[in-house]
């Protein structure tokens, strides 16, 4: 019998994932939850004052949106790093890049996708206008995916050391803030009614960039983080 | 049998944290031979059998599969490689069925039906339990049919027999010897006493 054309492969790896995301649902459940809860708690320590809270909104939900996908991201390659189930991937007949983007799309279906859903309400609830509301969206669509794939990279080089966390937050933090910029000044520019074609133009190249790069780094990061 | 040999280990040397565990090494291995490797605890089995896998790379030294580097063949390699390591490799979470699937959408999938793989490894009415419910012996089991679900000339396997009962051990010394007929290549550690009177051994003490 034959090996798996290489989309087979990608697909296969993608399933595995989700399946494996839903039987820990708990784990999965947790970066949503702390999504939701940072941001209730808000309106209720700043205080009704709906003009304020609609003005801070964008970077509230940003804000928490970027903490939550790092809350998420060590469980990118963790498991399968304490497995061994890691050896035999990068012991695969097919590329490792390949396997690392499986990987990370199925890490932000579970954990990016959902805070799209919840953010409607979110944005709702903090009194954001309507017009700043599609571009919330926009941006956490465009967004969340860069989070996840830059974080990949973060995780591939420190899954190896016992005491990551820190180290992991220290260097992809930097790299979260150029999206954070973009994300909150084009959803302000909107509320304001501007045009902000420029804001998503940069981050639609960002995350073409990332796409493209960051499955070959982090590839190259769990190789060294193996040996 | 032919005395070509495809796996060949050149002057290597392994360094960890200033210890030496072993240098300038030299070895080969052809179709039909199989490389049981020894030594106390700490003295570098481990090491060795991940540099071969090409998961650590060597301080020195070189090792190569038929005349070419492994870092050149890099998937080539891969293909004809099949890792049993200290972890199982198998996911908690997931069936054995689930598991072997995976396994052979990573590799390249033998011809073996998978109810037949589990009935070989004596775990067939497992297949749809979840791994995690399995003990450290039946999980050891499914770790090794990897071994039949996928088609791979060179066997490295790193304390095949942990956790494994006589009866199974004895069994996958008898599938150890069938892959040697086969023409294929093993290299090993064990801590067992390796009773495969029939199979051509090459044995490497590491702690000499």
């Amino acid at each position: 019998m034959n090996r798996l054309s290489l989309s087979q492969a990608f697909i296969y790896l993608l399933r595995r994932d989700l399946t494996l995301a839903f039987r820990n649902r708990a784990e999965f459940a947790n970066p949503l939850l702390f999504f939701i809860l940072v941001i209730t708690l808000f309106p209720l320590a700043i205080g009704a004052i709906p003009e304020l809270l609609a003005r801070i909104a964008p970077g509230i939900i940003w804000v928490a949106a970027l903490l939550a996908a790092m809350l998420s991201l060590d469980s990118i390659f963790r498991s399968d790093f304490d497995d061994g189930s890691l050896e035999q991937l990068l012991m695969s007949a097919h590329p490792m890049p390949l396997l690392v983007l499986a990987k990370v799309t199925a890490h932000w279906l579970v954990t990016g996708l959902p805070l799209l859903m919840v953010s409607p309400v979110l944005a709702e609830m903090l009194g954001m206008p309507q017009e700043a509301q599609g571009m919330l969206m926009l941006t956490i669509l465009i967004g969340t995916p860069i989070l996840s794939l830059i974080g990949s990279i973060g995780v591939a080089l420190t899954v190896g050391l016992p005491k990551g966390g820190i180290l992991l937050s220290l260097l992809i933090l930097p790299l979260y803030v150029p999206i954070l910029i973009f994300a909150s000044s084009a959803i302000e520019g909107a509320a304001g009614g501007l045009d902000v074609s420029a804001q998503i133009y940069m981050l639609l190249a960002f995350l073409f960039l990332a796409i493209s790069l960051s499955p070959v780094a982090a590839a190259a990061a769990l190789k060294m983080s193996m040996s | 049998m032919s005395d070509t040999a495809l796996l060949q280990i050149n002057n290597l040397t392994c360094i960890r944290d200033d210890r030496v565990l072993f240098e300038h090494l030299n070895l080969s291995l052809a179709a039909g031979q199989m490389l049981l490797v020894e030594g106390h605890n700490g003295c570098g089995k481990t090491s060795l059998l991940r540099i071969l896998t090409g998961l650590k790379l060597p301080d020195e030294g070189e090792i190569l599969w038929q005349g070419e580097t492994i870092d050149q063949l890099a998937a080539d390699y891969y293909e004809q490689v099949n890792y049993v390591g200290h972890h199982d490799g198998v996911k908690r979470e997931l069936t054995c069925l689930e598991n072997l699937r995976l396994v052979q959408a990573m590799g390249k999938p033998s011809g073996v039906d998978l109810d037949d793989a589990l009935e070989q490894v004596n775990l067939y009415r497992y297949g749809d339990t979840l791994m995690g419910s399995l003990s450290a012996g039946q999980k050891r089991r499914l770790a090794l049919s990897r071994l039949i679900v996928t088609e791979a000339k060179l066997w490295i396997m790193d304390e095949p027999f942990t956790s494994l009962d006589k009866s199974s051990m004895a069994s996958f010394e008898t599938m150890f010897e069938h892959h040697l007929d086969q023409q294929g290549l093993i290299v090993m550690t064990s801590h067992h006493d390796v009773e495969m009177v029939n199979a051509d051994i090459q044995r490497l003490n590491l702690s000499q």
